[in-house]
């Protein structure tokens, strides 16, 4: 600063020289360009909670692939050890019926996650279509595919999801087609409006001038650009469908024995609460962490695909 | 206005038809029926339950008869129990399902607006992480795994509080915990967020150039800008509560509609199961419209105009 002060008004020609054009370096861009999807990343990588998520994640599904395969119990096994504590031996010790809790945990985890997982896919796909057939289409068919959203979306899910299992006979599938038969009202609604305000841009234009099918238009430009939208709804409805099901299985309409899911083996450790409570306490931890997980993701998404939205 | 209201309540009529007629049909389809228990009937006695329940006519005289008896609130008989009719039940629980449902909904809001306000108020400190990890604990950690580890420390290990039956306010505490925790944490979440952001406000900065404390800001100006978001949360929160109570009233042994519904369900007692739904659903559809339309009452700046908002 004082410098400056010193030197001002003894400008001299010596101090300038010239420079003139310099071709070569600006026929090159500035800077590489950051692609969206690098941004999002960038944004997600600084947000530690969510980057936890990833990584519980993946740790669970390592094991929930891994560990029934390799260990020396299955998870139907009974090994004659009732009720025992945790040890060496048994890691999550054992339960009424003498199976070993740590492979019951991890076989459940296959389950739970399989459950959770397909459910939000099947919403996906089912939401998507309807979403993008709707806000594409516009006018009347957007109309009616609208009302049928809203009538559906009005009726409670639970409910829909109990009368369902009531009436059909317990297991993987009706649970799935139980969980998934609204659950996509949402993907559909929350599709429709990306779609909306996606369809007027100008890119979508030029591709209809240039003769593009609606097929093409959703595959090509709409999803790709709602794709953000999708995927954070996507990874809150996995916990949501997980949640669910052990809901159902404490109702007594989950998977049944000797299949077990995290839900299932929770609501039969609540039995022996008193005398084992190691069996209520390791499924319920797991479903507690990995919803907290994905819930953490899907706010990490959510916030680095909006920085505008940031909380 | 009146044209949105109107719009919604068409909605729900039609909804509640499709509902009412899914579960006539799925039952129809149902496998097992409740008299499938008692083995050795003689035929002439199950001719003549099937005639005292209906199940003789064809399907579409039943269906005409039960949308009928639907519209008149008549749900029918039980058929596990007898000489229990449908309203019995409904009239018998749901009370307490009712005061139940409307604790753990002023234990929701008000610890989650606490919570939300305690965590925005210190922002990044340890006031913050507490009351944000008690929020995600809340949301992560299934009702009924709450519920039984209440259970067992509070009231087994510790004898605060009863451990199950419906006797009075102190039997109402936990459960009313159990079902309010979850929700809570989404609240306070909420609170927590939009807090944050008034916080930058104009407003928020004249007045503590102004000179006034913290928490008369927080309940002159910013609180009650901050509730907007708790307040559409309010439909969720209602269908929550009353999903909910179908686990917990089970685990506390509380004779509320959430138990008997289950009970109906684990018995197969389709006319219970019928009644019930019909029931929740009317009661939940109305409960998220009046939260609607609450919802513009308390915020002009939304407007309603036809179709569904959410």
């Amino acid at each position: 600063m004082e410098k400056r002060h010193d030197t001002y008004g003894e400008l001299t020609p010596e101090m300038f020289r010239v420079v003139g054009p310099r071709l070569a370096e600006s026929d090159q861009m500035p800077k590489k360009t950051v692609s969206f999807w690098k941004e999002v990343w960038y944004r997600f990588r600084q947000n530690k909670l969510a980057v936890s998520g990833v990584f519980i994640l993946a740790i669970i599904a390592l094991l929930a692939i891994f560990v029934p395969e390799f260990s020396q119990y299955s998870y139907r096994d009974q090994l004659g050890v009732y009720n025992e504590a945790p040890s060496k031996e048994h890691w999550f010790g054992t339960d009424d019926l003498g199976r070993d809790v740590f492979v019951r945990v991890w076989y459940g985890a296959r389950i739970s996650l399989f459950i959770g997982i397909t459910a939000a896919i099947i919403d996906l796909i089912i939401g998507v279509l309807w979403g993008s057939i709707s806000g594409l289409f516009g006018g009347r068919v957007d109309d009616i595919m609208m009302r049928i959203v809203d009538i559906l979306s009005a009726i409670p899910y639970l409910l829909v999801v109990i009368i369902l299992l009531v009436v059909m006979e317990q297991g993987l599938l009706p649970m799935i087609i139980a969980l998934s038969i609204t659950g996509w009202v949402n993907m559909a609604r929350i599709v429709r409006g990306e779609v909306l305000s996606i369809k007027n841009r100008e890119f979508v234009l030029a591709a209809r001038t240039l003769g593009a099918s609606n097929w093409h238009l959703i595959v090509r430009h709409i999803i790709p650009n709602a794709l953000g939208a999708i995927l954070v709804t996507m990874t809150l409805t996995i916990p949501t469908a997980i949640f669910t099901e052990a809901f159902l299985s404490f109702l007594g309409l989950g998977v049944n024995q000797p299949i077990a899911s995290w839900g299932t083996m929770a609501s039969e450790g609540m039995g022996g609460l008193r005398v084992a409570p190691w069996r209520l306490f390791f499924p319920a931890f797991f479903i507690s962490l990995t919803i907290f997980a994905f819930n953490a993701v899907g706010d990490g998404l959510r916030d680095a695909l909006d920085p505008k939205l940031r909380k | 206005m009146l044209k949105y209201i109107i719009k919604r309540i068409i909605h729900i009529l039609i909804a509640l038809f499709l509902i009412v007629t899914a579960t006539f049909f799925l039952m129809k389809a149902a496998p097992g029926n409740p008299f499938a228990n008692e083995r050795d009937f003689p035929p002439e006695i199950e001719a003549n339950l099937n005639a005292k329940y209906g199940l003789d006519n064809p399907w579409y005289i039943q269906y005409k008869d039960y949308l009928i008896n639907t519209l008149k609130f008549d749900f029918g008989e039980s058929m596990k129990y007898k000489e229990r009719s449908t309203n019995d039940i409904i009239a018998e629980g749901f009370p307490v399902s009712l005061a139940l449902g409307l604790e753990a909904m002023l234990i929701a809001v008000g610890l989650g607006i606490l919570f939300g306000i305690i965590a925005a108020l210190y922002h990044n400190r340890f006031p913050d992480y507490i009351a944000t990890t008690i929020a995600v604990l809340g949301i992560s950690v299934p009702s009924f795994v709450l519920a039984g580890l209440m259970q067992y420390f509070i009231s087994l290990k510790l004898g605060l509080f009863p451990v199950a039956g419906w006797n009075g306010f102190k039997y109402t505490v936990l459960p009313a915990l159990a079902i309010a925790l979850t929700h809570a944490g989404y609240i306070a979440k909420l609170v927590r967020s939009s807090m944050l952001e008034e916080n930058h406000s104009e407003y928020v900065k004249l007045a503590r150039a102004k000179g006034l404390g913290k928490w008369t800001i927080v309940f002159k100006h910013t609180l009650r800008n901050a509730l907007m978001p708790v307040i559409t949360y309010l439909g969720p929160l209602t269908a929550g509560v009353v999903t909910g109570s179908f686990i917990i009233e089970q685990i506390f042994a509380i004779p509320g509609l959430g138990r008997h519904f289950v009970q109906s369900i684990t018995n197969r007692d389709y006319t219970v199961i019928m009644g019930t739904t019909v029931f929740y659903a009317i009661i939940l559809m109305f409960a998220v419209l009046i939260v609607d339309i609450l919802y513009t009452i308390i915020d002009p700046r939304i407007k309603l105009k036809g179709g569904g908002r959410k």
